[in-house]
């Protein structure tokens, strides 16, 4: 589904992303940790689009296309979906409202009929039962106003609105106390499915107990350093990311292809 | 002397008892001359583009024409209908509400002229308007009585055989006590490029309430120039909110004497500009009286080649202690060739004053567009919403019917993707 190869990204000037490669099928969870600073933000925000991000060389491709011709929009539409690290505040914007249009946009773009409010209503009653999220939620301006852990279980509504086939959560479990961590989680777990990947970005173990991963990529300086099992982030959490820099001097070339 | 004062200053016929006023304002006005870039008031305004205009008068057909136009729905105590500065009878309705009087000034010459003179013009603008104006209307409302339905006066601009120069006088007077809701409705029925002229005088008594909204729609190539004059008495309230998305010039000087013990101005404003579109709007409110409180937002939005202009002026005469003056003016810049200056002054001269005013421009919030856009919007459309966003946030106060015409006014003038470059 999603094949990056050799990528490497600057930010104002700098380069972050310096040669990571990394692939990813349909119907598997990759975890990616790393240390701060390690460029695990710039991954997400790269692949959603974000402007001010240079990719310098590398190439991704989804689903067969060029990921990194397509603007956010488009790429929302083929179904690709950034849950933020720090999901934005918009005052003025009813969440309702917000909503619909962009999963309207999104079926226009696919050649769907777009729901009417009635239909639209249904699906998101189903979509907070399932993530025991209240009505409330919908009547506010998006973000505005929400606790950091309502903003994330926001990110995850919207992800179980949109249905997407390829799911990038960045940090979703940072600020959250382990209630929220669990209905997180749950949210994710439920919408695993053969059709749909997830890229889980993360610094901490603990959401990976929850979220059980196909595979569990380290990331350093850039590059990923080292592929495993989930058995791979136990490791890390015991050892921490000192351990993954003893292991991997600056001269070798870890980046190691997942899956 | 411009060629525009000239064809604006040409034989005009008018009732006798107008003479007099007309032949002293025009004096005045020829001896001052239009603004130009040296007076502080027209700063950002040049009236340049209209030097080489030249403006029938007379109702070139306005009487008759057949005009297309989508009034505000809701029921109205009265609606007054004039096109091209001329009233048309046809149009208009007026009820039959206890208390509220409604006379037009174009069959009352002598009532007019009194008008005129009771209110001695401050600049070109005011004497070109004592000049000119041939009709208006005063709105009146008996002490104590509370006028339910609002009354609309609508201003529609059509084209004619030339573009035409057209004057009015409006005249609204509450008495103590007395509550009434107006709105002032700009429109164009077609493309014009008619030059406008608007003096309104608000009168309130004491306890008096005027809920105003003035809603300008005006044809893109108009011009339109209005000077909206209150005197609040004491505990008064004037609520005011002010849309403005129509002409090509347009200019509006909104002056406000709190002159009783507690009177209070809520203003709440938006401009919304393209193209070339110039407005310039400029405030001068006075806490005259102590205890007196003005409480005024207001956002502006310029996109393409537009330019907005903010000039908020609130004085605080001595003596008006316990005065509160509160002005924000938030500005976004949709494009690298629109203009927006905007400039708040506060000037106190009394001593227990609680005051606060601000004003940024900025630009729309990147962040917030692409959490928009990675969600499936297309750029245009996340762009108009967190513009509509943006302007929204001073019109909660409008009822549901006007605020969804409002929107929807806004929604349509507001900018397409190919705007920004």
């Amino acid at each position: 589904m999603l094949k990056i190869v050799d990528l490497h990204v600057r930010v104002a000037g700098k380069e972050i992303l310096k040669g990571l490669s990394l692939e990813i099928a349909a119907g598997e969870v990759h975890a990616i940790m790393g240390p701060n600073g390690a460029g695990k933000s710039t991954l997400g925000n790269v692949l959603a689009g974000r402007e001010g991000y240079e990719v310098t060389a590398g190439t991704v491709e989804y689903q067969g296309r060029d990921l990194l011709a397509l603007e956010p929009e488009e790429r929302a539409a083929e179904g690709v979906f950034l849950a933020f690290q720090y999901p934005v505040e918009i005052p003025g914007v009813n969440n309702t409202y917000f909503l619909r249009a962009a999963l309207n946009a999104q079926r226009k773009h696919r050649g769907e009929a777009e729901l009417d409010s009635m239909q639209f209503l249904k699906k998101v009653r189903e979509k907070l039962a399932v993530l025991h999220l209240k009505d409330e939620l919908l009547h506010r301006a998006v973000n505005e106003g929400f606790s950091g852990g309502e903003k994330k279980r926001n990110e995850i509504f919207q992800l179980a609105l949109l249905e997407p086939r390829l799911a990038i959560l960045d940090e979703t479990d940072s600020g959250l106390d382990i209630d929220a961590l669990r209905m997180v989680a749950d949210g994710v777990n439920a919408m695993r499915d053969p059709a749909r990947a997830f890229l889980v970005v993360t610094h901490y173990q603990r959401l990976l107990d929850y979220i059980v991963p196909d595979v569990v990529h380290v990331l350093a300086d850039g590059r990923i350093v080292e592929s495993g099992d989930k058995s791979l982030a136990l490791k890390l959490e015991e050892h921490g990311y000192s351990w993954i820099a003893g292991r991997h001097v600056p001269a070798h070339d870890g980046a190691g292809a997942g899956g | 002397m411009s060629a525009l004062l000239e064809s604006l200053l040409g034989e005009r016929a008018a009732p006798v008892a107008l003479a007099g006023v007309r032949e002293a304002a025009i004096a005045a006005l020829r001896e001052r001359g239009l603004p130009g870039p040296r007076d502080e008031a027209w700063k950002y305004t040049s009236l340049r583009a209209l030097e080489q205009r030249r403006y029938a008068d007379g109702d070139c057909g306005a009487r008759t024409r057949a005009i297309d136009v989508a009034f505000l729905p809701g029921p109205s105590a009265a609606r007054l209908v004039f096109v091209n500065g001329i009233h048309r009878e046809d149009l208009s309705e007026v009820g039959a509400d206890t208390g509220l009087g409604i006379e037009r000034l174009g069959e009352r010459p002598d009532e007019l002229a009194a008008i005129l003179r009771s209110a001695p013009p401050v600049d070109a603008f005011g004497e070109l308007n004592a000049a000119l104006a041939l009709d208006g209307v005063r709105v009146r409302v008996a002490a104590g009585a509370r006028i339910q339905a609002p009354v609309q006066i609508v201003h529609v601009g059509t084209p004619a055989d030339g573009d035409v120069a057209w004057s009015l006088r409006v005249q609204v007077e509450l008495g103590d006590g007395a509550q009434l809701r107006l709105i002032e409705h700009h429109v164009g029925s077609a493309a014009n490029a008619n030059l406008g002229s608007i003096v309104t005088a608000y009168r309130l008594g004491a306890r008096a309430r005027l809920d105003l909204v003035q809603l300008q729609d005006g044809a893109e190539g108009a011009g339109l120039v209005r000077r909206s004059d209150a005197v609040l008495g004491t505990d008064a309230i004037l609520d005011l909110h002010t849309v403005e998305v129509g002409a090509q010039l347009a200019r509006h000087d909104l002056v406000v004497a709190l002159e009783g013990h507690g009177a209070r101005l809520r203003s709440r404003g938006v401009f919304a500009l393209r193209g070339r579109q110039h407005a310039d709007t400029r405030l001068a409110v006075t806490h005259v009286a102590r205890d007196t409180a003005c409480d005024i937002a207001w956002r502006g939005v310029a996109d393409q080649r537009s330019r907005g202009v903010f000039h908020g002026a609130i004085t605080v005469a001595a003596g008006a202690d316990g005065a509160d003056a509160q002005l924000s003016n938030k500005n976004l810049l949709l494009s690298a060739q629109a203009e927006i200056d905007t400039q708040p002054v506060l000037e106190i001269h009394a001593d227990e004053v609680k005051a606060a005013h601000g004003a940024t421009v900025g630009q729309l919030d990147e962040r917030a567009l692409f959490y928009l856009r990675s969600r499936g919007l297309p750029l245009d459309l996340a762009r108009r919403m967190l513009v509509a966003a943006f302007c929204g946030a001073v019109l909660d106060g409008l009822e549901p019917a006007l605020r969804a015409r409002v929107d929807a006014l806004l929604a349509a003038r507001l900018p397409q993707a190919e705007a920004t470059p």
